[in-house]
């Protein structure tokens, strides 16, 4: 009788006040370990073996093999070059971003006059596919190409994007401008949460415009911030279309090859599955590191 | 806290489940019955592979064939590596890159075609010596050679003519006369490229600027041979040499093109293969000269890279004994002239220029690739190969494209890691 009764406490103490809760998150914690956890189980067990692709049915050995993946990975010149080409990206893209987006938002949440077709236009680059968006890049950021054009004497030589020095940064640049409609809207509906007052009270007090924007603005949007700098961190990470197709597979000299173009060199054309699931997760410590980092330097206590 | 630990055994639960085969499929390799077969996206060859089909179909009405075209991804062998992993890799591909051979069948993707009985003597047959280089290092056959597209140095005459340079004859047999052309070409302003392969970063790049010179120079040297690299060599550096003062001269762009560069009009010459006469021949008037040596070898004796494609049978295939018998169908004398006469490729077949002399009478144009045919260099078939050519391209890049790093110094390092990666089976 008391096992029985203890054990029934014990379940409902698992399912807690709410059982039928279980039934309502079921779909979406189904859907998690499908699409995150099991790929995820499976990429950081195939980073301890010697792992690749093979036909079922066919009789194939997998040793593990301890870390020598992650040891292959973090000796090789060129998985050690991808993450300090990412380390710039995200250097140069982060902050731009925060500041372009936020500085958007804030004038067009002012803005009177053409504010659905501005909104449209920050917006249309985030939702065009790349390839597309990448390919007016290249007409204008090519050797012959229009901003060449302009800056005459001036151009950069070697060109921007086979320029060992400019090619990062300018992909920095590129995927700043492509996503910022999307930040954008983020601090817009961050602004529409500021309360008004708060800008009266300070009017009332005599500050600036400048000193309002400071002082109230910029607090009031930290949270917006936070997610701003999480995401932006997170898509930086997996960069991948623009050093595959902007500078032909990570060029000029794997000066702008990514953390993410490499596994897909490794893993899927080099057919070493193992290699690349390293590099996937040491990639994944790192952007968890940074969003922890982002987190407590911005998070409002 | 607690939220991480569970998810930690989540993970934990679901790595535990993972790296377990489903067990042994036994195909009979004796069954019969409809097969399923993938052919590249050209036009052309969709249109051959149609017809065989057809024509196949017409006289086996329990065994036919269905075609597709290869779905479409980055590259082909993506697709097929996938495909295989997945289980449901058609019986046939027309469309098997050599380099990728090696890793299909560590992948045991692929069906031995030396385990039919007349699988090797069928092969050999057909296309005589130059079958030995599509060998897998177990001595097996796992690919048919199928076609090449021997690469030749492709010209446009008029913008010869405008420089100055005698179109019909023109200066490119050595690394001088090629250099000092090309710089007529590029100062005259005819062009504002000589030559201008594509310099991005992908593993088979060297198939198209660095390999065909190496071929030729070496009198057909592969890039790894008996398991060492070979292009770490008085030849191997005068090629990167040749190459270098092209890209240093800025006679060939160091950035990559969008579009065609020689139809452009951009490239006053392309390294291409005999597909080229049909695509261009219409809008440019062109001229095919043979691979440029340092000292100007006889154009009969010149080799090249062969960019052939093959055909492999892969493992899921379950009417094995179908799949050879089209195999040998579609490789038959009468079916490669439809190929050659649809495509212009050159089948992998002897004695290409005598078996289908009449092709050859009305159409000249192909006569000189028929000829250079005969003398190709394959890919080496050796483990990691994928690997084997991004690690040299690599190191091409570096040395001779962009010109950070030494020539010496990085052909010796990637000869180092290439020897370690051709050890490894």
């Amino acid at each position: 009788m008391m096992a029985v009764a203890s054990a029934r406490r014990r379940l409902a103490s698992l399912a807690g006040p709410q059982p039928v809760g279980l039934a309502l998150i079921a779909p979406y914690a189904v859907y998690v370990a499908a699409v995150f956890a099991y790929p995820f189980g499976f990429a950081v067990w195939m980073s301890f073996h010697d792992y690749f692709f093979a036909a079922p049915g066919a009789r194939v050995d997998r040793p593990f093999v301890g870390v020598g993946n992650y040891v292959a990975a973090l000796t090789d010149p060129a998985v050690r070059r991808a993450f300090l080409n990412v380390g710039v990206f995200l250097l140069i893209n982060v902050p731009l971003t925060v500041v372009l987006a936020m500085g958007l938002a804030v004038a067009l949440n002012r803005a009177i006059h053409a504010r659905t077709f501005l909104r449209v236009a920050f917006y249309v680059p985030y939702v065009t596919a790349s390839v597309a968006v990448v390919g007016v890049w290249l007409f204008l950021f090519s050797e012959g190409g229009l901003v060449n054009r302009l800056l005459g004497p001036l151009a950069p030589e070697p060109s921007w994007l086979v320029n060992e020095a400019l090619a990062m940064p300018l992909i920095a640049v590129f995927v700043a401008w492509k996503q910022l409609g999307f930040f954008i809207l983020l601090y817009l509906a961050g602004l529409q949460n500021v309360p008004r007052e708060l800008y009266e009270a300070a009017a009332v007090d005599g500050a600036t415009r400048w000193r309002r924007f400071r002082s109230v603005t910029v607090p009031a949007l930290r949270p917006a911030t936070l997610l701003v700098v999480v995401l932006a961190t997170i898509t930086g990470a997996n960069l991948f279309t623009e050093p595959y197709l902007l500078t032909g597979g990570g060029g000029p000299n794997g000066a702008s090859a990514s953390p993410v173009l490499l596994m897909y060199q490794r893993g899927i054309e080099q057919g070493l599955p193992g290699m690349a699931a390293a590099i996937g997760v040491l990639l994944v410590i790192m952007v968890i590191a940074l969003s922890w980092l982002s987190r407590r330097l911005l998070e409002v206590r | 806290m607690k939220k991480y630990a569970a998810l930690l055994l989540l993970i934990a639960g679901t790595t535990a489940a993972c790296g377990v085969d489903g067990g042994a499929q036994d195909t009979a390799p004796s069954a019969r019955g409809p097969i399923k077969i993938w052919l590249s996206n050209n036009k052309e060859e969709v249109a051959w592979g149609t017809a065989m089909a057809e024509a196949w179909n017409k006289a086996h009405a329990d065994q036919k064939i269905t075609v597709e075209e290869i779905p479409a991804g980055k590259t082909s062998e993506e697709v097929i590596s996938a495909a295989i992993t997945a289980g449901n890799a058609p019986c046939l591909v027309f469309n098997t890159a050599p380099a990728a051979v090696p890793q299909f069948q560590k992948q045991g993707g692929l069906v031995p075609l030396s385990d039919f009985a007349d699988g090797a003597s069928y092969i050999e047959a057909r296309t005589g010596q130059a079958a030995t280089q599509y060998k897998s290092p177990d001595g097996k056959y796992y690919q048919l050679p199928w076609k090449s597209n021997p690469v030749m140095i492709f010209y446009n005459k008029e913008v010869f003519k405008k420089a100055g340079i005698d179109s019909e004859n023109p200066p490119l047999s050595t690394y001088e006369e090629f250099l000092a052309t090309s710089r007529k070409l590029v100062s005259s302003g005819a062009a504002e490229a000589a030559i201008y392969p594509a310099p991005s970063g992908e593993f088979f790049q060297s198939w198209f600027d660095f390999y065909p010179l190496f071929a030729a120079e070496t009198d057909g040297k592969q890039l790894v041979e008996g398991g060492k690299a070979q292009f770490d060599s008085p030849e191997g550096h005068r090629v990167a040499a040749f190459w270098k003062t092209l890209y240093d001269e800025k006679l060939a762009p160091k950035e990559k093109y969008n579009g065609d560069a020689f139809a452009d009009g951009k490239a006053a010459m392309s390294i291409v293969g005999p597909w080229a006469v049909a695509v261009y021949g219409e809008k440019i008037d062109w001229g095919v000269a043979p691979l440029p040596t340092s000292t100007g070898k006889p154009a009969a004796s010149v080799k090249t890279f062969s960019d052939a494609k093959n055909v492999a049978m892969y493992s899921a295939c379950r009417n094995r004994a179908t799949a050879w018998d089209v195999l040998k169908f579609a490789t038959s004398k009468e079916q490669d002239g439809a190929l050659l006469e649809a495509t212009g490729q050159m089948p992998l077949r002897q004695n290409l220029p005598a078996t289908y002399g009449d092709y050859f009478a009305k159409n000249p144009d192909y006569v000189t690739f028929a000829d250079q045919a005969a003398r190709t260099v394959e890919v080496p078939n050796v483990p990691n190969s994928i690997t084997i050519w991004q690690t040299f391209r690599d190191a091409y890049s570096s040395a001779v494209i962009f010109g950070t790093t030494p020539p010496a110094e990085a052909f010796k390092a990637a000869r180092d890691k290439i020897d370690a990666l051709a050890r490894q089976a």
